[in-house]
């Protein structure tokens, strides 16, 4: 065990923990509030391997941006506060749902872990200059195409919601909740 | 110097709680959340092995950073769908029949929910 590999344990046993209450939570609320603790602590992970920059933009990204989009929709969505049975399937389904989750898990292990070898690695740790330099130069046609996309779904998501607020209007529909 | 069987388990055990999550929720966001939690198993795996490997591209890295928008829009397009369906049925629940959409509010999900009324998790 290197110090490196304590550091690991830490942040990734507050991921597991966090990430196992988001799924299992009964407050609506509760459950994108523990995504965030799961994704802060999954950018800790980044950091430990040495991946500042992925860090800081899974903060940005996916803790400013992602789950404030989650939240948006939990409360346009008249999500209930307290504790909701109607959130999670059935006793028999989530056994279900928890062994298949289980074997999941078991099958990437029983290959990962093999893979992953006894010995300690040496840390190559990746600097900020070393990946701007290869974003905008060996991967600098997918960066553009993702960009592409990033406009293509955002007109997307305004269609989607013109749509069916046209389609409702003629019926005169009760209040519109946007 | 690290070991690399911390960053696998903890992609597997994340990866399994998010097929957990979307396989046993019901609220479409909740879903959704399961899905990130899947996201982030692989993010992880693709940021453990550029960090140990001699990663001339810097594609552990490059490509995190690329599955990171790319559930950013998809993130944008799944929460205007279910917003669409709210506004149609009226809930965001996958387990109603779809036949209840053209008079929501009157079949409250008793055939496919048979034990909610348990106290357990």
């Amino acid at each position: 065990m290197t110090g490196l590999d304590i550091a690991f344990a830490a942040v990734g046993l507050v991921a597991a923990a966090s990430g196992l209450l988001a799924v299992t939570t009964r407050h609506v609320v509760h459950a994108a509030l523990w995504l965030v603790v799961c994704l802060g602590a999954v950018a800790g992970c980044y950091l430990v391997l040495g991946a500042e920059f992925v860090a800081l933009v899974q903060l940005l990204v996916y803790v400013g941006a992602v789950v404030v989009l989650v939240l948006f929709a939990l409360m346009l969505t008249r999500a209930p506060i307290g504790p909701n049975d109607e959130v999670t399937t059935g006793r028999a389904h989530r056994v279900l749902a928890a062994v298949l989750g289980a074997g999941v898990t078991g099958l990437l292990l029983a290959v990962l872990l093999p893979a992953a070898g006894p010995a300690a690695r040496n840390r190559s740790g990746t600097t900020n200059d070393a990946v701007a330099e290869q974003i905008f130069g060996t991967w600098v046609w997918p960066f553009e195409a993702l960009s592409l996309l990033l406009l293509v779904a955002l007109i997307a998501a305004f269609a989607v919601s013109r749509m069916v607020g046209a389609a409702e209007e003629p019926a005169g529909a009760e209040a519109d909740p946007r | 110097m690290i070991h690399l069987a911390g960053p696998y388990a903890l992609a597997a055990i994340l990866a399994g709680l998010g097929a957990y999550g979307v396989l046993a929720r019901r609220n479409a966001v909740l879903v959704l959340i399961g899905v990130e939690l899947i996201l982030n198993a692989a993010n992880i795996l693709l940021v453990a092995v550029g960090a140990v490997g001699a990663d001339t591209w810097q594609a552990g890295s490059v490509l995190t950073l690329f599955v990171i928008t790319i559930a950013a829009a998809e993130v944008c397009v799944a929460l205007a769908v279910v917003l669409a369906v709210f506004r149609l049925r009226g809930d965001i629940d996958l387990s109603r029949a779809s036949t209840s959409a053209a008079q929501p509010e009157t079949a409250p999900s008793g055939a496919a929910q048979p034990e909610t009324a348990e106290p357990v998790r």
